[in-house]
């Protein structure tokens, strides 16, 4: 009995072990989620390989933000893995796994509102006061940051709103960067100042799982995508091949012809 | 959220609405002296459960227990410092009064923690359990106090040097009225500083609006949140000491008095908003004293009425804070 168990036990390993890729810096495995009494997640897989940028779409409702707030420990998984940098973080409280280098971008954005734009960015600057080169290179992105600089952020415009809540995942070098729809409420010449961002994030110190509507946006930025459907990752792949497959984005997203842009 | 300042206008035009209906004006600035030490004394025992109610949703119905506590024990330092207490020395008086206080809020603060931990932490998140709870452990506290103090009312003499009041031509303020204010506006000022200027304040801050942002930026909400429910209990324990100083006579059932008008002090303020309790607790003050003067017979409802009237014109309280 005890030798089938462990023997088991092994067995799962060694398939564990085959089925994360190598350079995976995280992975979901079976990750369910409850809601109250809704069944939200029902077995959510997918990679994230170390150094990239992985897209992840799907249709409203299908289970994106619902993916990154459990990641974040805000929902519990009730079953499934959730492995960070090699260790399992589903069962961690929400500020240890912030801890563990990742920072997080909600949909609803959530910056402080009654706190200036600069007490915003100081509490997000977790070991240090915001370094002076950093706040730069935010700056040149985000110029509007620097401008309103001690005003209270509730009074930022929305757009304004979306660019501290990057910026305040940023401040700060961290690994993995959670960022849910960006480009919300951005203008263009902003979210081309987004894209060089991230692009730079990549190539240097973080690894991206984005969030984004924009299919645009998502398509010049992801190296890989993962698809959510109904609850579940439905497709994964490489962006390339994704972006060339105008019938598999026609079933996954229900994208018509007329809406890429 | 700009800078609102209309509120804090209605403590002048309440100030000079009554000054015509008063008519003497050395009443008059009694009135308002008294009312302005009887919110500041409201003020430092509601400032903490308006921060626990904005940072963990925490509907604390036992914080009456802290004020209750606060009070008897600094009675009893005060008893037992007696002769410090009735020699005619402004130092003197003050060397009994001073450890009086400390231990009141120390006691309050230790209890808080405990609390905390025994009362209100089974029932986060959860109101009906937490408003059940809470007056349960309000209603044990009462008998326990009756338990160690016995069920008679203790009796205190303010100190000499506090007894009395100072007169300025016909005008007579009462000296503990003075120094109630100074040790209101002392509190005041210490938590707009801690909030406006320390990290510490800043998380408080941003937990009130968003904890789970918080949270996700990496800081332990929980850890925060028993801080300021300790801090917050200590302060009622301050109040406490202050108020049964000010009445003279303590009973058992002291903390359950107050609490009805903490209560409408942080619903008048915004739950959640240090700088709202602040100015409703002065409305209050100078509304129960105006109102105690010039109509005797309504003073007791005048808060409420002063309550409905604030919500109707601003339903979310004076300073609401923006949730999520
Ligand atoms: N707090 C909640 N209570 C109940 N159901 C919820 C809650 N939050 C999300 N859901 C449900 O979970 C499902 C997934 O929601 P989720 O927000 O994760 O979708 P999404 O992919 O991010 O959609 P969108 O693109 O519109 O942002 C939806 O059907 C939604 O109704
Ligand atoms: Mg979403």
């Amino acid at each position: 009995m005890w030798t089938a168990r462990i023997l088991r036990a092994q067995d799962s390993r060694v398939r564990w072990k085959r089925a994360v890729h190598v350079s995976a810096l995280l992975s979901l495995r079976g990750v369910k989620t409850n809601i109250g009494r809704y069944h939200i997640l029902h077995g959510v897989e997918f990679d994230v390989a170390e150094g990239g940028l992985t897209m992840l779409l799907g249709r409203n409702g299908a289970g994106k933000t619902t993916t990154l707030r459990t990641i974040m420990g805000l929902w519990r998984a009730h079953e499934g893995e959730i492995h960070f940098a090699g260790r399992d973080i589903a069962r961690l409280s929400t500020p240890d796994i912030a801890r563990l280098g990742i920072a997080y971008v909600p949909e609803s954005m959530a910056i402080f509102g009654d706190l200036t734009v600069q007490e915003n960015l100081v509490l997000a600057a977790r070991s240090a006061p915001p370094e002076r080169k950093r706040l730069d290179w935010i700056f040149a992105r985000f110029e509007a940051l620097k401008r309103f600089w001690n005003l209270p952020a509730g009074n930022l415009s929305g757009g304004q709103k979306q660019m501290l809540a990057v910026a305040r995942a940023i401040i700060e070098p961290r690994r993995l960067l959670l960022i849910d729809e960006p480009t919300k409420g951005l203008a263009p010449a902003i979210i081309v100042n987004m894209i060089a961002a991230f692009r730079e994030l990549k190539d240097g110190e973080s690894t991206l799982l984005v969030v984004e509507q924009n299919f645009a946006f998502a398509r010049q930025l992801g190296d890989t995508v993962a698809v959510m459907d109904d609850g579940r990752v439905a497709h994964t792949g490489t962006m390339a091949a994704f972006a060339a497959d105008a019938g598999l984005q026609q079933h996954l997203l229900g994208l018509g012809m007329g809406e890429h842009q | 959220m700009k800078r609102d300042l209309l509120p804090l206008l209605l403590i002048p035009l309440l100030a000079a609405a009554a000054f015509p209906l008063v008519g003497s004006s050395a009443s008059w600035v009694t009135l308002t002296v008294a009312g302005l030490a009887m919110g500041l004394m409201i003020f430092v025992m509601a400032s903490g459960l308006t921060l626990t109610f904005g940072l963990m949703d925490v509907l604390n119905f036992g914080h009456g227990a802290f004020i209750a506590v606060g009070a008897f024990v600094a009675a009893s330092v005060m008893l037992a410092l007696g002769t410090w207490m009735q020699v005619d020395s402004l130092w003197l008086n003050l060397a009994a009064f001073l450890p009086a206080v400390l231990a009141a809020m120390a006691v309050s603060g230790v209890l808080g923690f405990a609390f905390e931990r025994v009362i209100v932490r089974p029932v986060y998140g959860q109101h009906l359990k937490q408003i059940l709870v809470t007056t349960g452990g309000l209603i044990v506290a009462e008998q326990l106090l009756k338990v160690v103090w016995g069920p008679d009312q203790i009796t205190l003499t303010r100190p000499t040097a506090l007894r009395g009041a100072i007169l300025l031509g016909d005008i007579a303020i009462e000296k503990y009225r003075i120094l109630a204010v100074i040790v209101g506006l002392v509190v005041f000022a210490a938590l707009a500083l801690t909030l406006n200027r320390t990290r510490i304040g800043l998380l408080i801050r941003a937990g009130v609006e968003n904890g789970e942002m918080v949270e996700a930026l990496g800081y332990r909400i929980r850890r925060l949140f028993v801080g300021v429910f300790v801090v917050g209990s200590a302060l009622a324990g301050l109040g406490g000491a202050m108020w049964g100083l000010y009445q003279e006579t303590i009973t058992a059932g002291i903390g359950g008095q107050v609490i009805v008008l903490v209560f409408i002090v942080i619903i008048i303020g915004g739950l959640g908003s240090v700088g709202g309790c602040f100015v409703g607790a002065l409305l209050v003050g100078l509304t129960a004293n105006y109102i105690g003067f010039l109509a005797p017979k309504v003073a007791l409802g005048s808060n409420i009425l002063l309550m409905a009237l604030i919500l109707l014109w601003r339903p979310q309280g004076l300073y609401p804070v923006a949730k999520r």
